[in-house]
């Protein structure tokens, strides 16, 4: 009690309980991403294919609309109370894709708005993927200012 | 008796129990044994919190009952739930006409509960004290980790927060077990970080708690029928029994864990139950009933909880924990 | 006819590869799903500031864009165009060519939220 800072750690006990922990069947769980994770961006191309084939859609319309059909998706079995089984059996396979996204953004949305639509659900739909708003658009910031002083200096 | 373990002179009894399990608990191996099973975790509200304050509150009316008393007769209700400032028990105490002592330990809640009761009867200030506890999955799921959808999955070494309430009269007269001891837990915090790891961090403390009631009392695991932990799940108990044994006591015979309990078996990638609700409905119901048959005549009821918070494992601190330990005879 | 395969083949390939990287994260530096989804879309907004991600769309189509790091892709590559067109363009352009995306999650979210609730969870 004389200022100094006590450390609670029990370096010993701490090896143990890290000896004893169970471990994650990794090569299983890495191949269940890849298989769940391959198959949506499969769904994905195939969504291209149809809509360059019916609606002759092209370049970033083409990639921005089906970006906007798969975060449907990925809302939609949010909704269904789906995704989140397919997240316990898939982790990062389901995680990464675009699909993972709209969960993260929809699932805060449905769990808040029992506290109000305003304080609860809309103040609360970006907490979990708050960040890759914030960081994604910082870093395109960041990127576009680096290649605008670069062309001023090749210019 | 000793420095932190009271003897109750005039034995305090635990005259009435009644516990409401959710549909994952009650399809469990201890199914057939709580009073009542409720197959929609709403339970007919419209909001998650809502039907976890009607869980607590039907076992509160259920377990006055169940001692044959009126709510007249009950001198005051002590309680705790795992929500942000208790909101349920304090909800609940609100529909009742008694004096509320809201008491928080996470999920050793309901041995403070336990010992504050048996202490408050015991001494003779008041005659019938209500104890109660609550923990529902999808409320406490929501404030320690994430949305209920979000696909995210659980570390092995996780537990399921249980959903279901158990409540009980503690009074001087009647019938019933007895609450002969009690000894208080100290914070221990061993330097566990993952909040996902909560057997870890909580077997010290219950190992400490164990230690110093073994101490006090003079006696030994050999001593007690059984020795049922609250909530350290398959890991914290193996931890526990290899810290007691450093300590000098061998738990394995007759040690058994609530969390180990409530779930089916084949539930193999988590270490079982946890929260306020999970010692509370096992005790309530089916070693209650063991000790009422007299097919437990001993035992320890030691329930531990974990004192963290979302900003403070957010701050990446360490998790302090604790175990409070009543003994009860049948 | 093979051709056709062939795209979907590179797809389910390359986006199984990406997301099997991330469960090797996650497996090993127990990582939340939080920051795994920002370390990705860095990845992919490094990646292509450095000019490469556009490879691997061209290279996989759906197997590059439909992960989160194709978001970082889009973000980055915007900036980049914007750049060309001046200072406002380089502020602006990352999150106008995301914008689909982000309107539709918004969106999207906004109305599950109106019509479903949460379901219970049996494990």
């Amino acid at each position: 009690m004389n200022g100094e800072v006590y450390e609670y750690k029990n370096t010993a006990y701490l090896e143990y309980v890290k000896k004893v922990s169970p471990k994650t069947n990794e090569s299983r769980s890495i191949i269940d991403a890849f298989f769940v994770g391959g198959l949506i961006c499969t769904i994905g191309q195939f969504i291209r294919f149809l809509l360059n084939f019916t609606f002759g859609l092209y370049g970033d319309e083409l990639a921005g609309t089906t970006s906007v059909i798969l975060i449907f998706i990925g809302c939609f079995l949010t909704g269904l109370g789906v995704y989140d089984r397919i997240g316990h059996y898939a982790g990062g396979g389901s995680i990464v894709p675009i699909t993972g996204f709209a969960n993260s953004v929809c699932s805060p949305a449905m769990e808040f708005s029992s506290e109000g639509y305003v304080y609860g659900m809309a103040a609360k739909m970006f907490v979990v993927a708050g960040p890759i708003i914030v960081f994604g658009v910082s870093a395109s910031v960041t990127v576009g200012l680096i290649y605008y002083i670069a062309g001023l200096f090749l210019a | 008796m000793g420095k932190r373990t009271i003897c109750f002179k005039n034995k305090p009894r635990i005259s009435g129990t009644f516990t409401v399990a959710g549909p994952k608990e009650g399809s469990g191996d201890l199914g057939k044994y709580f009073d009542r099973v409720i197959f929609d975790d709403k339970f007919g509200e419209n909001t998650f919190e809502k039907a976890e304050r009607k869980m607590l509150s039907s076992a509160v009316t259920g377990a006055i009952n169940a001692a044959k008393l009126t709510v007249c007769d009950v001198d005051a209700f002590i309680s705790g739930d795992l929500l942000n400032q208790i909101i349920s028990s304090s909800f609940v105490a609100r529909e009742f006409d008694f004096p509320f002592i809201g008491v928080y330990n996470a999920c050793s809640t309901l041995t403070e509960a336990f010992s504050l009761a048996a202490t408050l009867t015991d001494g003779g200030y008041m005659r019938n004290v209500v104890v109660g506890t609550v923990s529902h999955f999808s409320t406490a799921e929501r404030q320690y980790r994430y949305p209920l959808e979000l696909g995210s999955t659980r570390p092995p070494q996780s537990q399921w927060t249980v959903t279901g309430s158990g409540a009980a009269v503690v009074t001087n007269e009647g019938d019933g077990p007895k609450i002969v001891a009690a000894t208080f837990g100290k914070v221990v915090d061993f330097g566990v970080i993952d909040a996902n790891n909560m057997g870890a961090a909580m077997a010290p403390a219950a190992a400490d708690t164990l230690n110093r009631l073994f101490h006090e009392t003079a006696t030994s695991p050999d001593d007690y029928d059984l020795i049922l932990t609250g909530d350290l799940g398959a890991l914290g108990s193996r931890l526990l029994k290899k810290l007691s044994f450093d300590n000098g006591y061998d738990l394995s015979k007759n040690h058994s864990d609530c969390g180990e309990m409530i779930f089916n078996i084949d539930e193999e990638d988590y270490q079982g139950g946890s929260g306020a609700g999970c010692s509370a409905i096992v005790f309530n119901s089916y070693i209650y009933e063991k000790l009422r048959k007299k097919q437990i005549n001993r035992m320890i009821l030691l329930a531990t909880g974990a004192l963290l918070s979302t900003v403070s494992s957010q701050q990446g601190e360490s998790i302090p924990c604790i175990a409070h330990a009543v003994v009860l005879e049948s | 006819m093979w051709e056709v395969v062939l795209t979907y083949i590179k797809a389910f390939v390359v986006g199984g590869a990406i997301c099997s990287l991330a469960q090797i994260l996650i497996n090993t530096t127990k990582l939340t799903a939080g920051k795994i989804l920002v370390i990705f879309m860095l990845g992919g907004v490094f990646l292509q500031a450095v000019g490469l991600y556009g490879y691997i769309v061209d290279f996989a189509g759906a197997g590059a864009t439909v992960p989160i790091s194709g978001f970082g892709y889009l973000l980055a590559e915007g900036a980049i165009k914007g750049a060309q067109a001046g200072l406002f363009g380089a502020i602006t352009g990352g999150l106008s060519s995301a914008s689909a995306g982000v309107t539709a999650a918004v969106v999207f979210s906004f109305l599950a939220a109106l019509v479903f609730k949460p379901k219970s969870k049996l494990n």
